[in-house]
């Protein structure tokens, strides 16, 4: 059984690499547990995939190392390694049916027919391909081709991690969640490690327990889908989690009166934010505030700020505000039943609902 | 639905047709004209039916060249086919040198014709050519003029010179495009380097193998200034080619009938010939299950 560890792990594609833009994979550390489900989300070109190939052997890492169980496993070949690799677009053996396709991997590694066989029908079972078994794999569709590939990466036991580079992103809609529930499935059977690479936040929270979120060649935070949305550890994550994503504003902070200020207005926040802040070493300050969590009155309250309502985009189930202060644009979500809003709104952000961000990361603040 | 029915549209498939008319029907007919009469002056002619034909096809002059011909033809494919798909695998993939290679592999490709045939020919002169030469020199009677079986090597060794780069070219734009999650999955399946040819490489190749074979028949059946050139169809007639042998008749000894019939059964064998071909490599693709039902 596995467990991958990444150690200062880094990448460049580049000959002679001069700053860290350069790079794919930014030294990073990370553990991947034995028989998890795991996302790695981000958008495109953060490094995902250039990881995974990493992980499955595709490619020798620059600097670092990859180990499995402890074991540096940087020069081993995929082909030495434990793991399946499902891919982008399905890859199929064209001229095999669907039973030599799915027997191919074993027939490699010379397993005698008799094995051979029960192994491919059980996963066919699985996977529901028993009807297609005696089919050329060349005119299967689209779904059933990728179900097939992952079927190579299932029928051999030695496999411990099961490594998928956005595997539906050729699957028509309606297929794209019964797929996904199947691999769930499989999962829940087998106890297999499985790494899930996604650019799609939905897809990354229904498939995984625990989700990285890359962004410019680091994973920035490994989490629950939960924690991911409720405390963001990297203002990206804020931004690339939740629809709309988090509202970011920069604070500037006074050491003489322990005041914070956006722009010129005066920000009533605690004395719990206030000592974090004059702690902090960087003129970097940023608070975000989920658009789930502003306080929207229709009128004054006690801390409320009056702001111009821009817009209100009624979507159904719920309603997105779009209200400018300081010149900034913010978001916020409001439950289906929201009270009638004039063209000024009084908003409030609650203080144990907002993210502090120092140099774009997040900072932990006391609240008693 | 109100569907008008206007049956001047055919009028716009006029064009087309006068064009193919004057390109191919007319031509042909032409032929089909000559031979079905004997013409023995400007108003002179008896209709003959099928006897040219039945006289061209019993002529054992015509059955050797004939035989020839095709064995000629399934020689230069048996040696052609995986000697370009063999350069193919091992020319390099990227960089200059990929361009380096492609440009000389080329080359012969470019040479007409009939100057493939002056170059060989010289090249394999016993005095002054360098194969000539060179074999002598090493004690073998190398002679083409003289040994039929010289000849015949000669000429299907021309024949690879000149035309294997075609073949290696199409295979290698066929290789170029399989993506490179093949290789990456194959190497996760633990693939051998022969599963990779087999199950993922030939597949692959197929459509570009079907259009180099059905090219390289086509141009083998048809051959005629090459060997011309360099050995005029002999020593003898051991190297006589039908073109060759339809060419004699038709301009040297103005047998317009006989050559007229002959010109059209040499056409139909073509065609049928790449049609069987084609279509049986059509069939073997398709999925014996298909009713299999999903």
């Amino acid at each position: 059984m596995a467990e991958i560890v990444l150690k200062t792990l880094a990448h460049t594609y580049s000959a002679n690499p001069q700053s860290a833009k350069d790079y794919a994979i930014r030294h990073m550390e990370h553990v991947w547990h034995q028989g998890g489900a795991y996302a790695l989300l981000g958008p495109s070109g953060c490094g995902k995939s250039t990881l995974l190939n990493i992980i499955s052997g595709l490619l020798a890492p620059t600097e670092g190392d990859v180990l499995f169980d402890g074991q540096r496993v940087n020069e081993l070949p995929p082909e030495e390694r434990n793991i399946a690799q499902v891919f982008q677009f399905p890859v199929i053996y064209d001229t095999m049916t669907v039973f030599d396709n799915l027997a191919f991997p074993l027939r490699n590694m010379n397993t005698p027919e008799y094995r051979v066989k029960p192994k491919v029908l059980e996963v066919a079972d699985i996977l529901e391909l028993t009807p297609l078994l005696s089919r050329k794999a060349k005119n299967l569709t689209a779904d059933e081709k990728q179900k097939v590939s992952m079927g190579r990466g299932l029928v051999r036991d030695d496999v411990t991690a099961i490594l998928f580079d956005e595997p539906l992103t050729v699957i028509d809609p309606q297929l794209k969640w019964k797929l996904r529930r199947k691999l769930k499935e499989i999962h829940e059977r087998f106890n297999i490690t499985m790494i899930y690479v996604t650019h799609d936040q939905l897809e990354a929270s229904t498939f995984a327990d625990k989700i990285a979120v890359m962004y410019e060649g680091q994973v920035v935070q490994f989490g629950t889908p939960r924690e991911l949305f409720e405390t963001p550890a990297h203002t990206f994550v804020g931004y690339f989690i939740g629809s709309p994503g988090m509202n970011f504003f920069e604070l500037r902070y006074d050491q003489a009166q322990n005041t914070a200020y956006f722009g010129d207005q005066s920000l009533p926040l605690s004395n719990a934010y206030l000592a974090t802040l004059k702690k902090a070493e960087s003129d970097n300050l940023k608070l975000g505030i989920r658009p789930e969590f502003i306080e929207v009155h229709s009128s004054h309250e006690p801390d409320t700020i009056a702001v111009q309502k821009e817009n209100l985009q009624d979507l159904g189930t719920y309603a997105i505000l779009t209200f400018s202060l300081n010149q900034q644009t913010f978001k916020a979500r409001l439950p289906e039943d929201h009270p009638d809003l004039g063209d000024t709104v009084y908003i409030r952000f609650p203080d144990d609902k907002l993210s502090l961000y120092v140099d774009e990361y997040r900072v932990e603040v006391d609240h008693e | 639905m109100n569907k008008v029915y206007n049956n001047r549209a055919w009028l716009l498939v006029l064009p087309m047709l006068v064009l193919v008319a004057f390109s191919a029907i007319v031509p042909l007919m032409t032929v089909v004209n000559y031979s079905v009469q004997d013409v023995l002056g400007a108003n002179a002619r008896f209709f003959t039916g099928t006897e040219w034909f039945e006289t061209m096809l019993n002529d054992p002059a015509l059955q050797a060249a004939f035989l020839r011909q095709i064995i000629f033809s399934l020689t230069i494919l048996a040696i052609q086919v995986p000697l370009g798909i063999g350069i193919a695998l091992i020319m390099p993939k990227r960089g200059w040198q990929a361009s380096a290679v492609l440009i000389l592999i080329t080359l012969p490709l470019l040479i007409p014709w009939n100057v493939v045939g002056s170059i060989w020919q010289i090249f394999t002169r016993g005095d002054i050519g360098l194969m000539g030469w060179g074999l002598r020199q090493l004690g073998i009677d190398y002679n083409i003029t003289r040994n039929a079986g010289d000849a015949w090597v000669t000429i299907i060794l021309m024949d690879v010179w000149h035309w294997t780069p075609l073949v290696a070219m199409l295979c290698y734009s066929g290789l170029r495009s399989i993506p490179e999650a093949y290789y990456q999955a194959a190497r996760i399946d633990r693939a051998s380097k022969w599963a990779v040819f087999r199950y993922i490489q030939l597949p692959k190749l197929t459509n570009v193998l079907v259009i180099a074979v059905l090219l390289r028949f086509m141009h083998s059946f048809m051959i005629y200034a090459e060997p011309f050139v360099l050995t005029g169809g002999g020593p003898g007639s051991s190297t006589t080619f039908l073109s060759q042998s339809l060419t004699t008749m038709a301009v040297g000894q103005q047998d317009l009938g006989p050559s007229a019939a002959f010109s059209i059964i040499y056409f139909l064998v073509i065609l049928l010939v790449s049609w069987v071909f084609y279509t049986a490599i059509m069939n073997m693709q398709k999925d014996k299950h298909s009713q299999g039902g999903a």
